[in-house]
Formats: C-alpha cells, structure tokens, sequence
C-alpha cells in the first residue's frame, strides 16, 4: 500500500509509552541502589533493562509498521525531520558540558591551583606546578597521558570511513540499489563495531599500562567521561545501524521515503563530528 | 470595586513610605528590621547609597507604569459604558520605551562599577587574615601585619539550651563566638578565604564583605572599618546542618586596644605550650576529650555517640573506635574523603589525643586505651 | 466571530479513534493532547500541594527562633526538596499542560507532532516525582544541599541525593521530549494560512521556551552526572585535590539554571499577552515587539548565568560583564510590561478572575523584577546574596510570576475544557486571598534580606522575629486560598452554567472562534482556515 494517508497520522492509544515509564522507574530506582551497592539495586536494574529493550523492540516494531503501511505522509514525515535535528541538537548540548568541563579545568581551574601563592602569598596546594596533562595537586598517584597517534589515530580512520559508508548506503537507497545498501550498511556496523572494539582495548590498556583511571583527577576524569559517553553513543548508533540493516533485509524503506534510515544516518554522522571534537581536544592538543 | 482601589493603594503606598522609612532608620545607628544595616565602612557606605539609589529609581518607575495602569483600570471599564480604541502599535512610542530604560540602567550602573573596581582591589593591605571555613567554625590566621602569627579557632557560643528552648534566650541569640576576630580600626584588612570541606561564606554586611570560602582555593576580600565596635555576621553559604549556627564577630578595636589584645595574644602563646611529650592521665585526657569532642565532633556523631542512622555513622561501638587505635587517630587526622568526615588536623596534638581517647572509652566503649599526644605528633610526620 | 463548525461530523469515518477508552486505560495509554494536557495539570497541581505542604512545614519552623519541629537535617531536606518539587514538578509540568491543551487548538492542529511519545513523556514523571519524595525515606534522608545541589556538600549526601540525581535525569528527558514535541508541532502543523506571525502569543512564548529546555536540559543532565561519577565512580570535576573545581559545577548548574527561570516566566508571559487583549477587547499592543522581546529575553538569558554566582570570588572584568548583561534583561521586560498597559489603555475592560488574575500578575512580577535588577547591581547582590532578599525576589516572580499565570490561564481556558462556567464569586475570593496573602508572607521577607537575615536556616537571631511571624501567617492564609482554587475547579468540572463557545466577548484565538464548549475530543482533524 503506497498511497500517501491524506490525515496526519495520529496514532490509537497505546501501551508502550506506559510500559517505557515503567521500565524507567525500575531503572531509576535500580540505579539510585545500585551505586549505593544495595543488592535489590542490581535486580532492578536488570528488570527495569528487560522491559526497556521489550518496550523498544514492539514500540519500533510499531512504528516500522505504520511506516510500511504508507501512513506516514509528507507532513508526518517532515515531523520525523524536525524532531531527530532538535534530538540531536540536544545531544550537542550534552557534549558541550562535558567539553566546558574540561576547558574550564584545563583554562582556569588548573592553572589557578598552580599560581595561588603568586596570587595571594600562601598556598593551599604549595608544592603544585600547573600543567596539563594533570591529576590534581592532591593526587600523588602518577599516570601516563593517552597519545593521539597511535590506536587514536587509527580509531579516527575507523569512523571517517565508516561516515563515508553511510552516505554511500544513502546513495544506494535513494537510487535503489538494494544489494549496494546492504553491503554498504554492513560495512558501517562493521566499522563501528570495530571502532568500539579498539576503543576497549585502548581502555585496557589505559588502565593496565598508563595507569589512567578514572580517579587520574582532571585528566582522567575529562578523559573517560568524554570518550566514555561517545563510545557509549557510537554503541547506540551501531545497534540502531543494526536495526535499520534488518529493515533492509526485510526488504523495508523506497527511494522516496527512508527516514528510519536518514534519522539513524544523520545521529551517526553527529557521532562522527563529536569524535573529531574528541580528538583534537582531548588526545591532540 | 472599592476595596481593590484601596488594597492596591496600601501597597502603592507602602512601597513609597518604605524607602523614607528605611533612610530614618538609618542615622541611628541600631541595627535596622526593615533595611541594610548601618554602613560601618566606605564600602558598605557606597553600597548602602547604591541599594537607595535604585531602590528610588525603581519605585519612581513602578508608580509611573503602575499609576497609569491604575488610571486606565478606573477610566476605561465597560461597566463605565468606555468603548476600546483600536490601536495596536506605534513604532516611535516603542523606540522611545526602549531607549529611555536603556539610559535609566546605565545611570545605574555607572556608580556601581566604579564601587566594584574599588571592592575588587585587595592590594597593599595593612593586615592579612586568612579565614578558613570548618564544618561549623572559623579558624583566623594571622599572616600579615600586626598580630603576625596569631591563630585561633572562633564558633559560636550560644547555649545549646537556648536554641533547644530550654532557656529564655539572650540579647546576642545566635551572633556571638567564643573568639572574636580582632583588627584595628581605620587599617585595610585583607580577607583570604578558604575552607577545609564544603563551601561557606564569610560574611559581614555593615563592613561590605562577603566572599565564599572555596574548599582547595583561596580567593580573597577585604574592608577598612570606619569606627570601632563589633560588627556581626553570618555564614553566608549552606553548609550543612549547622548552617544556621556559625556566626562571625569582628571587633573593631582603636589602634592602642588592638597592640594591646596582639601584645597579650602573644604573651599567651609565648607562655610554655603544652608539653606534647608529657604523659597525660587518662582522667586528665577524657576530661579534655570530652570539651573536644562536645565542641568539634557531637554535632554530627551527637554526645551519645549513637550518631544519626543512615547520616553520621555511630562511635559507640564502632568498628574503628573500639578497633586499632592507628586507624582511629588516622580518621580523625584526615577524615574520609568524599563524606562528611572533614580531616581535624587543624585541633592541636593534645586535643586530638583526647578526643581519641575519649571515644575510646565512652560510652559502651572500654577499651581502656590512652592515646597520648606524643602519638598524634608521631602521625603527623 | 467566524462560525462554529465541528470537524467531527464533517471528518470522514475512516479512522480508528472514535471516542477514548473508557476506564483507567484511558489515562494510561492515551495519545490524545488534551487528555494527556489534563494529566499534566492535575499532577502538577498535586506536587503543588506536595511542594507547598513542605513550604508550610518551613514556614511553621520559622515561625519562632529556635528549633521547635524539625531538625536541622531536616529541615535543609525540606527546603531542598520544596525548591525542586515547586520548580521540576509544579511551574514547569503546568505549563507544559497548557501547551498540551492549547497549542495544538491555538494554531489548528489535529493533535501533538508526536502523539505517542507525548503520553511517555507525561508518564516519566510519577516515576521521578517517587523517585524524589521516596528519597525522605531512605537512610540518610533526602538530598539536603539545596535545590542548587552545590559540592562538595552534595557529594557528602547520602543516598538521598543520588535518588535525586536520577529524577533530574528523567525529568530531563521528559522535558526534552515534551519540547522536540512543541517545537515540532508548531514548525510542521500549522493550519494553512497561520504564518508564524499570526501565532497567538502563547504560542510564542512556548516555541522560545521550549528552545531554551533545548538547550539547557542536556547541560544540567551533564551537571548532574558529573556530581553521581564525583560521588561514587571517584572523578575528580569537582574537587581541587584532582584539578577541578566546586565553582566549576556553579557555572554548569546556573548555565541551565538561569534560561531555567525564564522557562518557567515565558509561557506565563504568553498567558497573560492573550488575556489581557480578551478583557481589554481591544488588540495586542505592539505584537512583534512582544515576539521579538520574548527572543531578546531567551538569548540574553544564556549570558546573566554568573550574577547567581557574584560572591563565589571572580575576576573583576567578569563581574562587570555579567552585571550589565543582566541589567539588559529589564529592556525587553519592561517592553512587554509597557505593551500590557497600552494594551489596557483605552480598552473596554471588564475584570473576571482572568483578567484579575494577569493585573496581579503584571503588578506583582514587576516588583520581583525591580527586586532582580537590585539584586543584579554587583555591589548591593554582595550584601543581599543568600539572604531572605533572594527569596523574596524570586517568589514574586514565581509564586505571582508564574504561578499566578498558570491560575490566570486556568480561569480563561476552563470553560473552553470542560464546557462549563467556573463559580466567578469563588475565583475572585481566590484572587483576593492569593493576593493579600502573597504579600503578607513574602514582601516582608525583603525586609528580612535586607536586615541580614540568611536563607536556609532553621532558625535565626532575635531581630527577626517579628517578620518571619508574619510572614509564616501569611504563608498559611496562602496555602488555604488555594484550596479555594481546589474547590472552584472540582466544581466547575462537575458542572455549572453552560459556557457559551466563545466564552469571553473578546477572544479571538482558534479555539474560541472555531470550536466548540467544551472543545470535542479530537479537534481539527482538518485544518481550519485562517485569514
Ligand atoms: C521566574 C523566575 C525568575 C525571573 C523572571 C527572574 C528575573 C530576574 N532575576 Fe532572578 N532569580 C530567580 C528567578 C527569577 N528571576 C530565582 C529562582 C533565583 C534564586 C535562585 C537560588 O539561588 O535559589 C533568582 C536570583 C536572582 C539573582 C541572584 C541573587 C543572589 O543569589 O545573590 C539575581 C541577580 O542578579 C537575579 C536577577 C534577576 C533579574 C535582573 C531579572 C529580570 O529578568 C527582571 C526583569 C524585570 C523587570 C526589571 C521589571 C519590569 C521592567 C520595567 C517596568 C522596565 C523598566 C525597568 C528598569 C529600567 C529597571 N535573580
Ligand atoms: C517554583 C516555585 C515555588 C513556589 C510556588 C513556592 C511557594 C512557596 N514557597 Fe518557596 N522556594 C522555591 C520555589 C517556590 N516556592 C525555591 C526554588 C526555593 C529555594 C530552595 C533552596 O533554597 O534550595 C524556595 C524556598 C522557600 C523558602 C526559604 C527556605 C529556606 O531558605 O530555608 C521559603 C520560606 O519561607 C519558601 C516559602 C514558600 C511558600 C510559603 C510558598 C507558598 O506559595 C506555597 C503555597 C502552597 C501551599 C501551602 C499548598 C496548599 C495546600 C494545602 C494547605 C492543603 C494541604 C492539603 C493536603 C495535604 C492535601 N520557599
Ligand atoms: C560533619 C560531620 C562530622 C563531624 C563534625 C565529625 N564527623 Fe566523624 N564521621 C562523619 C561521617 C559522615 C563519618 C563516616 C565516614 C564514612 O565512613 O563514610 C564519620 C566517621 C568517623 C569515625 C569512624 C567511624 C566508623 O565506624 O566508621 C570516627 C572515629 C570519627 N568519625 C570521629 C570523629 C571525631 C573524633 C570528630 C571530631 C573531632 C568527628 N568525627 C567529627 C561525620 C563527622
Ligand atoms: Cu558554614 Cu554555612
Ligand atoms: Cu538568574
């Protein structure tokens, strides 16, 4: 049925919005014990994760019916449009606390720990040279900074390609190409899993060998909080690729009308751009 | 219909009476209910002026707006038979009721920057005092100046009976300390601030200063007072639950009384401290420990030791106070990071053995320990 | 007045959505804004009560020096959660109730862009709303920093305060997607011929605002991680031992929480820009320049954030700077303040509780604002940070600000969602106990700020006595007014005079002009014509 709905689809009352929240409020609940190592925490928060992934397999699993159903029309879909930028503006603005975070420490905190007794002619921290990379005037543990040419550099190949694989996928769909789509979208899972699979071992590494941690003060935290939540994003991104990779094989999506497909394409793409953001600031300057 | 004129014009006038009723207050001295209050150094004096200054600004404007507001809702009611106009835009009305506000501000904030850059210059004092913030003290280091090297520890001196209801409460209710800081009049005194857990801010309003006490930084203030006298303030940042209960005092004093209180400040520290290698009793030790422990640690693990489940764990009984005596000198010297458990290195030797011993042998607690200061002093290096 | 007509008959009989399911299943699985925009109200009229019995439990403590029914401990708990429960639960879910209920009607609409992840985002809420008024119950209490959460003394909390970190992060994101839902509604659903400078003014006002919840949502869910990884996964943002830095968070916190405050002023202002015009029945004064303040105020709003932060000790230039860019806000605010008097002036005015309600609020919030601007000049904020001063300014420009907004609305819109006339003798005795009471409790409060009383005490010197007493009185005759509002509202639904469809003699927007009282379950299924 390709016959454009002439009504803007609004869809029949259903459950999984409320089944989203209950899942949230096992989550929620979870992840307040858990952190506080409560043991209950544990098993909500696997309860709270079933029904979230239940939850997200029927309500996509909905939406990817309607959408095969032809009851998505040009009005719907520019809907779709506008809400998967603003989402994703939202995700910039994420990132932009974190990237404040660690200018602050590295433009302002930092350096005022190290010039206190210039400043005022005593010092709480009187033995600290500033600099960056740094763990802190308080912490005496040491640890080696990540270098940005070796398994960094690769990484940055890694998801560089698989941007231009995605929008070879596009020109597949658009033109119809199904097996060049197929190949290509396999190709950009496969990039990205790669990606996360490097991104892994460099952890390991981090922790095993450079003794880089976590608790490595304002570098360590900047460090694993801001790669940790791109990887935690490029993760998102592949398993929505991988979904998508299924749609294909169930033959969905035209030449006309993919935004299942951009949507995914255009967050991947932000993920991209993030880890250039990445980069630059956190592994090369 | 009546009544909404009147109720509005209670407040009309309330809103004018108040700034004349809060510059009569102003000249005589006492502290004031209604307004800022009696300026006691230039600083203050500027912000003072300043706080009157808008504050008339803002009342002229609210009666402006207001008063024609006013005019329209008694004229142009339909229940008066008024019958709407019908314009709805005027470019040059709209250009002008920009601009005018536009110069309204910048009257504003043209005294303002200049008392900001003079607030800002903490250079050349006279006296350096470093204040540090504790959960729920100030300590005062005299680092610069007359008085060099003076040092003390200043919380508040209110009976818990008073704030308990217990007792008819005193004239000084919440604003007096056990130690006063102490600076001599007319001499520009230079804040430093810091503070040893969480933020507190050290504030006295009649001397215009108030700076946050940043745990880990140092950041600084400063205030020259016009005249002697005791100038009062208050913790000025939530710190937790004793907030309420860590007052400031500064005693202004003439330049012959402040030689005077330094000359005798120093004379008590002079006098033979303390022998920290001398051999305490443990009667000697628990009697102290007990003061200690009632003025620094009974706040959060309270004078029964039970502390406040889920909060402030208890010490009677405790794992590490009934336990090896090095692991209990060791949280007392540097707390634990990331809790309420501030490190107390900041307590002398003696004081530190005490408490420990203290705990140690209160309550349930009977392990029969003595901890002497030659021990903590031991810890220390 | 353009004829009635009801898109229900005309609507073709193809689709699936007749009325709603009856029962509980209703609620919990609807798609439909207005029921969805009703569930949003009564919730957030629920925290209210929730957020106001704390503030009367505040109030009561104060109400003598010394400590009498609640600990300390406590009573940081109480001031904490009061903050957070009036502002993340109360102001912000009402307004995003009316913008469920109206704007899909305001600009022809079917219904929301996102109908179904709409219901999800009302349904995030109870489970965060329990997340933070459980957290009293857990060891420890609940989070007892403040609503501003500052470290280090947040990271000393207890569980209390991870509970509440993870309700910031849901609320978040239900105010995130409840705004990808808002602005894309109004972008892509527009009815023919509702350019963007047709839109009713609450439209408006909600289109920037929810711009700013944007923007500023994923900031404070950035903040707050970094208090739960600073907690408990031993990073160092901000603590100096490790580089970082506690003022650090502040400048996060306020990032978010300056635009946040005018999230929770805009929709307000839209509220009253469409009232005040109805009542006056005479036309918006200076409409684009009301758009175009709005604009000026949200973009201003993301450079003030540090006037919160004036005593935390920063370079000289920086407190220059962020005292005249706040000064600047009174520009555009007082544009609109002046465009709602030429509006009044020479109209043909009538006073329901509406429209008594927006004087109020005009009246009132402008003393907050002129409280704002005192607070915002560097040298006097130095003296009035952390004082009662603070607290009475920004409960003038909530509680007579926003609140008094929201019970504005709700007067005007009633009749047009349930069909029936509200009880006007109850609604002015609201207004006039609100109005009366309001004052009673906060406007000494300035007195309090000014004579040095600190805010976020359970107790204070005795020369305070004699406010804080009737101050609590007033708080008390407060919170009772609005039981007054309870009952005018419960009666209302339950019947009353038959509301006419247009309701007010000057209304002119969509759903006044082209639908009927009350509105029908699905309106506008095709979209209206607008000249
Ligand atoms: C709805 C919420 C709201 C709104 C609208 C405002 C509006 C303003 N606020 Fe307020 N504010 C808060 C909520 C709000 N605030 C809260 C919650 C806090 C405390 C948070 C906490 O610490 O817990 C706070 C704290 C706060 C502070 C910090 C105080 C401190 O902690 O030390 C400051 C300082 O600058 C400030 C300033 C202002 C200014 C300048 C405005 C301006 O937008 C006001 C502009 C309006 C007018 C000026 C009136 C109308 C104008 C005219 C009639 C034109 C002519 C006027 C002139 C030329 C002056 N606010
Ligand atoms: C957003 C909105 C908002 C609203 C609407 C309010 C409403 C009120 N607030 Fe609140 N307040 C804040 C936001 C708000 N506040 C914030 C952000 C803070 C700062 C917190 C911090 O410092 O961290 C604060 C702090 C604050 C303080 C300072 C606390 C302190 O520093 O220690 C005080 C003290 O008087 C106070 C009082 C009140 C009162 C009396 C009301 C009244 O208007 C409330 C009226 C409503 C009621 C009283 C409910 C009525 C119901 C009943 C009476 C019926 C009972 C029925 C049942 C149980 C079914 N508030
Ligand atoms: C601000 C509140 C506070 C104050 C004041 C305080 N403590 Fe503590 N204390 C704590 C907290 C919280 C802990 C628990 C730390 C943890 O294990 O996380 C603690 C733990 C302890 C422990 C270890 C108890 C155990 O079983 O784990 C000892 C011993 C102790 N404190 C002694 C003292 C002494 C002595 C003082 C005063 C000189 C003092 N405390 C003052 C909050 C405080
Ligand atoms: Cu120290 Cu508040
Ligand atoms: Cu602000």
């Amino acid at each position: 049925m390709s016959q454009e709905a002439n009504h803007y689809y609004i869809p029949t009352p259903s459950t999984w919005p409320l089944t989203g929240a209950i899942a949230i409020f096992f989550m929620g609940f979870g992840a307040a014990f858990t952190v506080n190592k409560l043991p209950i925490g544990y098993v909500s928060l696997a309860i709270g994760f079933a029904i979230l992934i239940y939850m997200l397999f029927g309500w996509f699993g909905t939406v990817a019916k309607e959408s095969e159903s032809g009851k998505f029309n040009k009005q719907v879909d520019s809907s779709f449009r506008w809400g998967m930028g603003w989402f994703i503006f939202t995700e910039v603005m994420f990132f932009a606390g974190f990237f404040g975070a660690l200018y602050y420490m590295r433009v302002l905190s930092v350096p005022w720990l190290g010039e206190m007794e210039i400043a005022y002619g005593t010092s709480v921290w009187p033995e600290y040279a500033a600099g960056w990379p740094t763990a802190g005037p308080g912490i005496t543990e040491q640890f080696t900074p990540m270098g940005a040419w070796g398994l960094p550099a690769f990484n940055t190949a890694l998801l560089l390609t698989s941007g231009l694989t995605c929008t070879w996928a596009h020109w597949a769909i658009k033109l119809d190409k199904r097996s060049q789509l197929k190949w290509s979208l396999f190709l950009t899972i496969a990039l990205g899993a790669l990606f996360i699979g490097c991104q892994a071992y460099e952890y390991m590494h981090a922790y095993s060998e450079l003794n880089l941690k976590m608790t490595s003060g304002a570098y360590g935290a900047t460090f694993y909080m801001l790669t940790g939540f791109h990887g935690f994003h490029v993760t998102l991104g592949a398993i929505m690729l991988t979904v998508i990779y299924f749609r294909v094989l169930a033959g969905h999506f035209k030449p006309e009308h993919h935004f299942g497909f951009e949507g995914v394409s255009w967050y991947w793409h932000f993920v991209d751009v993030v880890w250039l953001g990445l980069f630059v600031f956190v592994y090369l300057l | 219909m009546g009544s909404k004129v009147t109720a509005i014009l209670v407040w009309v006038s309330t809103l004018i009476l108040y700034p004349s009723m809060a510059a009569a207050e102003r000249t005589d001295g006492i502290l004031s209910t209604v307004n800022l209050p009696a300026a006691g150094s230039q600083i203050a004096t500027e912000m003072y002026d300043l706080h009157m200054y808008v504050l008339y600004i803002c009342v002229v404007i609210f009666i402006g707006v207001f008063g024609t507001m006013l005019y329209s809702v008694i004229v142009h009611r339909k229940s008066k038979g008024f019958k709407a106009a019908n314009f709805h835009h005027s470019t040059t009305v709209e250009i002008i009721w920009t601009i005018i506000p536009f110069f309204i501000l910048f009257g504003m904030a043209f005294p303002a920057t200049q008392t900001i850059i003079d607030m800002k210059d903490t250079s050349t004092p006279d006296i350096t005092i470093k204040a540090t913030g504790y959960q729920w003290q100030w300590g005062y280091d005299y680092l610069q100046g007359e008085g060099e090297g003076i040092k003390f520890l200043s919380k508040i001196s209110t009976p818990r009976e008073q704030i308990r209801n217990e007792a008819p409460k005193g004239e000084n209710y919440l604003r007096e300390v056990d130690n006063n800081v102490v600076v001599p009049v007319g001499k520009k005194v230079r804040m430093l601030l810091t503070s040893n857990d969480v933020i507190h801010a050290w504030s006295v309003q009649q001397l215009g200063v108030k700076q946050d006490a940043i745990p880990g930084f140092i950041r600084d203030a400063w205030f020259k007072a016009d005249k002697p006298g005791i100038y009062k303030g208050v913790c000025s940042e939530l710190c937790g639950k004793e907030h309420a209960f860590m007052p400031i005092v500064v005693e202004v004093l003439a330049q012959e009384e402040y030689s005077k209180w330094v000359a005798g400040q120093k004379q008590e520290s002079a006098e033979p401290a303390v022998d920290v290698n001398k051999e305490f009793t443990m009667d000697e030790l628990k009697a102290t420990g007990e003061k200690v422990y009632a003025g620094n640690c009974a706040a959060c693990h309270q004078a029964n030791g039970k502390g406040i489940s889920g909060t402030f764990p208890g010490l009677d009984g405790s794992k590490i106070a009934v336990g090896p005596k090095a692991d209990h000198i060791k949280m007392v010297l540097n707390g634990k990071a990331g809790s309420a458990m501030a490190a107390f290195k900041h307590l002398s030797d003696v004081d530190i053995a005490a408490v420990v011993t203290y705990e140690r042998n209160a309550w349930g607690n009977t392990t029969g320990d003595l901890v002497q200061p030659s021990e903590i002093k031991a810890f220390r290096n | 007045m353009a004829a009635v007509h009801h898109p229900d008959n005309e609507l073709g009989h193809e689709h699936e959505h007749h009325g709603p399911p009856a029962g509980i299943m209703r609620w919990l699985t609807t798609t439909n804004h207005k029921d969805i925009g009703t569930l949003y109200l009564w919730f957030s009229f629920a925290m209210f009560l929730t957020g106001g019995v704390m503030a009367l439990t505040i109030r009561s403590e104060l109400f003598q020096p010394g400590l009498q029914i609640v600990e300390p401990e406590f009573f940081n708990q109480l001031t904490t959660l009061h903050g957070l429960v009036m502002v993340f639960g109360a102001i912000m879910p009402a307004f995003v109730g009316f913008a469920n209920w109206q704007i899909p009607m305001m600009i022809g609409a079917p219904d929301m862009a996102f109908a179904r992840m709409n219901n999800w985002s009302f349904w995030l809420l109870p489970p965060a709303a329990l997340l933070l008024i459980s957290s009293f119950f857990v060891p420890g209490g609940a989070a007892a920093g403040g609503w501003t959460l500052y470290p280090p003394l947040s990271i000393q909390m207890g569980m209390g305060m991870d509970m509440t970190i993870f309700a910031i992060h849901i609320l978040g994101a239900s105010s995130i997607m409840g705004s990808i839902n808002i602005v894309t509604t109004i972008l892509n659903m527009r009815a023919p011929g509702m350019t963007m400078m047709k839109m009713p003014l609450f439209v408006w006002t909600w289109l920037i605002t929810a711009y700013l919840l944007l923007a500023v949502m994923p900031v404070l869910a950035g903040a707050v991680t970094m208090l739960l990884t600073d907690r408990q996964f031993g990073t160092n943002f901000f603590n100096a031992a490790g580089g970082g830095d506690p003022v650090m968070f502040q400048h996060i916190f306020w990032f978010f929480g300056h635009p946040e405050v005018y999230i929770m002023i805009l929709p307000a202002f839209g509220i009253v820009s469409q009232i005040i015009p109805t009542f006056a029945r005479k036309k918006l004064f200076g409409y684009s320049s009301m758009v175009y303040a709005t604009s000026s105020i949200a973009i201003l709003s993301f450079v003030v954030w540090a006037h919160h932060m004036f005593t935390v000790g920063m370079p000289v230039t920086a407190q220059l700077f962020f005292m005249y860019a706040t000064m600047l806000i009174a520009i555009p605010t007082g544009v609109k303040v002046f465009n709602w008097t030429a509006t009044m002036w020479r109209g043909s005015m009538t006073f329901e509780a509406p429209m008594l309600f927006s004087i109020g609020f005009i009246f009132l919030f402008t003393i907050g604002g002129f409280s704002g601007i005192v607070l915002a000049i560097v040298p006097v904020d130095i003296v009035l940070q952390e004082t009662y001063y603070v607290i009475a300014h920004f409960h003038y420009v909530l509680v007579s600000g926003s609140l008094f907004g929201l019970f504005a609305g709700t007067y005007y819109w009633l009749p047009k969602w349930t069909g029936n006339m509200y009880d006007e003798g109850l609604a002015k005795t609201h207004f006039w106990c609100s109005m009366i009471f309001f004052n009673i409790t906060f406007f000494v409060q300035h007195f309090l700020g000014l004579a040095g009383m600190p805010r976020r005490v359970p107790d204070y010197a005795l020369q305070f006595a004699d406010f804080n007493m009737i101050s609590s009185i007033g708080a008390f005759g407060f919170g009772f007014s609005q039981l007054i509002f309870l009952y005018c509202i419960i009666k209302c639904i339950r019947g009353g005079p038959k509301a006419t469809d247009e309701v007010w003699e000057g209304a002119d927007t969509l759903e006044f002009t082209d639908l009927p009282s009350p509105a029908p379950y699905h309106s506008f299924e095709t979209p209206p014509k607008v000249k």
